[in-house]
């Protein structure tokens, strides 16, 4: 009994436990609004929407988590996603861990561009990669010359990645799943990974104790940038196409939001690996049943914006409540 | 007593970058010196504009306000909607979306002041909700047939200057007046430098923070009214993205994106360059993705430039000893 | 506080002006007389990177060529009416006599056309209308008898799935005139006894966004188990249809087929999923209001229902009610001719 109960309280006090009861009456709500959600069919789909904004959710937790923010991602995403493609168009017979190789590569240029700003000369990230979001567009638009990678320039084999794999899950999926444990393991258990939480709480302790908060910012830009440009080629896989226009844009606010909703603070030193996966899966799980139940479009956007305020009013409260506890 | 010490160097270089924009958009094409299509050009950037002279007090404040933009669409979505579709009088729709834009301000600055909330979050949320918002009122149609008195606000002249460009230069003077010459100016700005002294001293800072808020909103509801009216039409879809080109503006006129420090001149010398090099590379046939690579170097590196110096300088004082 | 009604004063001040300044004098003086130096011409496409509007601009260049008249264009960042004002306006300035728009709204363009007319730019629409405005204009270019297009699209869904069972509409916006108009016919045309037995599911919307369209056409087969097929006429639309059909590995079960273009569909022809879809040529498009732009310019074309004039190589074309060009043929792509064409 007592064990239970214990294990009960923990459960709530876990940071992650107000999305994970969100996402339980999203769920639930779900269930009355579209039986259909649950068709397997549609559970496959929700599978398949949620890989690209895991993947660069987990950098930018990291690079939240430190205190910074990066809004260039979506760009960093068609940057990658064109250059890919363009090597597809002249080499069709590009292996596919090779193309991941240099979507990742283009990702830790464009990361490194954003780390050196930040760290070297002492641009706010907000300021930086609202710079280089533009700047990182426009590079996409370069490269594409007026041409959007057509889905027949893309190889039936990268496309498979979306529709299955040797164990019947899609691959795309099975990616995002391999980093999310990699960065859980990252964050949760590793000196390092620590080192990213002393930086975010307070840069000039982590200073004084030896630590060197410049290098991890740095690492956290460059892990992200790597992240979104491996997203780059699993969107060529995903949606069949790469426009240096439409690719990714927006997305940073879908995947910021995933984050916050996540829990991870925006005032850094707090944020997990887990509640960003709870994060992404819960927009996808609104945006899917809005879909399924007919509600598409017009109420999504409101929807989204509904559940972002309230996920960070009651995180605040919560913790209001935890601090009287603790008191 | 000198609360901050303006930038002024930086607003110099920005002088000189106008100027220099001026003479190469000059040079790029012979159509650019042409006062009558500056003045008319320089309406298409008075919404940004009014919107980063409120934007630069709520960043001055050490916050920020995402939400502007969609602000502006639900004010222009509801306004139509009362209007259009429930036969409200125009003058008494447009109240009432001022007033939706007012509330949603203070909703912003009540959850930054009283859950100790930080405003990047809590206005990411309510940009989606605004936004939202507008596009559950309108759908995806446009809301059109303004009366005329209504319509074309960009199109009435003082004389032969553009009635929104005087409207957008009296603000800023507004802006600038209030800050620097009024109590509860200097109140703000003290604030904005240094929250807990001034806390000490008895600034109600939180208050001022939730009026920066509020003001935000109502400015970006009025830019709502004045877009609708400019391009006849209201829509769920105005003006997005437009936060972006405000925060912009608003740091690249040297305010301090952590807070504390601001300049209104500043903030018009920034949107000045910005629109004179718009107009000017547009008039030279520059596409747009190149426009917005520009802005965006621009940008970084109206920071990163003045940094860069001043470790150069660091290190020839340190080689000097 | 005497500083505060300095404030209060100055606001007020500047918002009088607003409301009070005048409305400046409409120039009334239109310059209709012919261009006699070299003509040019800009087109503004909806948005940047669109490879659609890139096969419309290869047309207006061809024409440009033969014409010897000169020719850009400029597109906005993004597909939104208020962006296409400034290039409007820069263009005006910039001495143009032409300009040829695919506007974005059909109303919010309305003072900025207005303003470009008085300067005596001559504007025609291209691809879409000024619907409801449609005096602003010159003239307008579409790219087929729009008409007729929801019968034909009806009939290439019916051969597809043997005139039986249920099958959906993916379009684009709710409020896009074209799409209403096509999908209108469409209901229209299922009316005919000949297609009693196809039964029309529903109409999505995936706002020519392809994630949006993506999440639709997957959420159109959860939906309908039964689904036999999917029409979609925006280029967008049929690449995520096909595209989500091939990913949930329902090539033959789901039929995709609507509007698209060649160099998007290729893969989805080659390898089965979509076996025919249609489309006009974007470039034939370009072309002739290539030639009706410099013909306006020059004074040879006076647009009027029942005028014709001869766009080069692709014949006489001629002006229908409110000066609207129905231009080409639409062309049905399959597997065998997909080769031939490159856009």
């Amino acid at each position: 009994m007592r064990v239970t109960g214990n294990l009960l309280r923990r459960m709530v006090r876990a940071r992650e436990f107000g999305v994970m009861a969100f996402l339980v009456i999203a769920l639930a709500i779900a269930a009355l609004l579209a039986p259909r959600f649950y068709a397997p069919q549609n559970l496959r789909n929700l599978l398949l929407d949620t890989p690209l904004v895991v993947t660069v959710g987990m950098g930018m937790t990291a690079v939240i988590v430190c205190r910074q923010i990066d809004l260039s991602v979506g760009s960093i995403v068609a940057v990658s996603g064109m250059v890919v493609g363009e090597i597809y168009r002249s080499h069709p017979g590009m292996p596919t861990p090779f193309a991941m190789a240099v979507g990742m590569g283009v990702g830790v240029i464009l990361g490194m561009g954003n780390a050196l700003l930040v760290t070297y000369l002492k641009v706010p990230s907000i300021i930086t990669t609202l710079g280089t979001m533009s700047i990182y567009r426009g590079l996409a638009f370069v490269i594409a010359g007026g041409r959007q990678i057509n889905p027949n320039d893309i190889p039936a084999r990268l496309v498979s990645l979306s529709i299955t794999s040797p164990i019947g899950i899609p691959a795309l999926a099975l990616v995002a799943l391999f980093i999310f444990l990699l960065t859980h393991a990252f964050l949760g258990w590793s000196r390092a990974g620590r080192a990213v939480y002393a930086t975010g709480s307070n840069p000039d302790a982590a200073r004084l104790n030896g630590l060197a908060p410049n290098s991890i910012i740095a690492g956290s830009f460059i892990a992200c940038g790597a992240l979104a440009g491996l997203a780059g080629v699993m969107y060529a896989s995903r949606y069949g196409f790469v426009n240096p226009a439409q690719t990714g844009n927006g997305f940073e606010l879908q995947v910021i939001a995933a984050t916050v909703i996540g829990g991870t603070q925006v005032t850094g030193g707090s944020g997990t690996a887990v509640g960003t996966l709870l994060g992404c899966i819960l927009l996808a799980a609104i945006s899917n049943v809005l879909t399924v139940a007919h509600l598409s479009g017009r109420w999504q956007l409101a929807a989204y914006g509904a559940i972002i305020l309230v996920a960070i009013v009651a995180d605040s409260l919560g913790r209001r409540q935890s601090m009287k506890v603790a008191a | 007593m000198k609360l901050k010490k303006i930038n002024w160097t930086h607003q110099y270089t920005l002088l000189v970058l106008v100027a220099l924009s001026f003479m190469v958009s000059a040079h790029l094409s012979s159509h650019f010196l042409d006062p009558t299509y500056l003045l008319t050009a320089s309406t298409n950037f008075v919404e940004t504009g009014i919107m980063a002279l409120a934007m630069t007090v709520v960043i001055l404040l050490g916050e920020i306000d995402l939400s502007v933009a969609c602000n502006l669409a639900l004010t222009a979505a509801l306004t139509g909607v009362l209007w259009a579709h429930f036969g409200w009088p125009l003058p008494l729709a447009c109240v009432a979306g001022l007033t939706v834009a007012a509330l949603a301000g203070l909703g912003n600055g009540l959850l930054v002041t009283r859950l100790q909330l930080p405003s990047l979050t809590v206005t990411l949320g309510s940009m989606a909700l605004l936004r939202g918002a507008a596009q559950v009122l309108v759908g995806d149609h446009s809301i059109t047939g303004f009366p005329n008195w209504f319509i074309g606000v960009d199109q009435r002249v003082v004389g032969p200057l553009p009635a929104i460009t005087l409207l957008l230069v009296g603000t800023a003077v507004a802006w600038w007046a209030f800050l620097t010459r009024s109590v509860r100016g200097r109140m703000t700005e003290a604030a904005g430098a240094n929250p807990v002294a001034a806390r000490l001293a008895g600034i109600p800072v939180d208050a001022i923070r939730v009026r920066a808020f509020v003001v935000s909103g109502l400015v970006a509801g009025i830019c709502g009214l004045m877009m609708t009216s400019r391009v006849g039409a209201a829509r769920w879809d105005m003006a997005q993205g437009r936060e972006l080109d405000v925060i912009t503006a608003v740091v690249l006129g040297g305010t301090d994106i952590n807070g504390g420090e601001a300049s209104i001149p500043g903030t018009m010398l920034a949107l000045l360059l910005i629109g004179v090099m718009r107009t000017g590379m547009g008039l030279a046939e520059i596409n747009a993705e190149t426009q917005h690579v520009a802005v965006g170097i621009l940008l970084a590196a109206s920071i990163a430039v003045p940094n860069l110096l001043k470790r150069r300088n660091r290190h020839k004082a340190v080689n000097a000893i | 506080m005497n500083s505060n009604k300095m404030v209060l004063a100055a606001t007020a001040a500047a918002i009088a002006s607003t409301v009070f300044g005048c409305k400046p004098k409409t120039a009334s003086v239109v310059n209709e007389a012919p261009v006699t130096g070299t003509v040019r011409v800009c087109f503004i496409p909806k948005n940047t990177g669109n490879p659609y509007f890139d096969a419309v601009n290869n047309g207006f260049v061809q024409a440009s060529s033969a014409l010897h008249f000169k020719y850009t264009e400029q597109a906005p960042a993004a597909a939104d009416a208020t962006d296409q004002i400034p290039i409007i306006q820069q263009q005006v300035q910039d001495g143009v006599n032409v300009i040829a728009i695919s506007p974005n709204s059909p109303d919010a363009l309305d003072p900025a056309i207005r303003a470009a007319e008085q300067h005596g730019v001559r504007v025609i629409t291209i691809d879409a209308d000024l619907t409801g405005n449609e005096n602003l204009r010159s003239a307008c270019v579409l790219p087929t008898d729009f008409s007729k297009l929801g019968a034909s699209q009806i009939e290439l869904m019916g051969s597809l799935i043997g005139y039986k069972g249920g099958f959906a509409i993916l379009s684009a916006t709710t409020d896009a005139p074209n799409q209403n108009a096509w999908i209108a016919g469409m209901k229209e045309a299922l009316k005919l006894p000949k297609y009693a037995g196809m039964h029309l599911l529903e109409v999505a919307y995936g706002n020519d966004d392809p994630q949006k369209s993506l999440l639709e056409a997957q959420s159109l087969m959860t939906k309908y188990p039964q689904l036999k097929g999917i029409l979609s006429p925006t280029t967008v639309g049929i690449a995520a249809a096909a595209q989500a059909v091939e990913t949930a590995g329902a090539a033959g079960k789901v039929q995709v087929t609507g509007l698209g273009t060649p160099n998007q569909m290729r893969r989805f022809v080659e390898d089965g999923t979509v076996q025919k879809f249609a489309l006009w040529d974007p470039a034939q498009m370009g072309y002739t209001a290539g030639y009706l732009a410099e013909g306006l310019a020059k004074g040879t074309i006076h647009p009027a229902p029942g005028v014709t004039f001869t766009a080069g190589t692709e014949g006489k074309r001629v002006f229908g009610a409110n000066n609207v060009i129905s231009n080409g043929p639409l062309v049905v792509f399959t597997k065998s001719n997909i080769g031939q064409y490159h856009f």
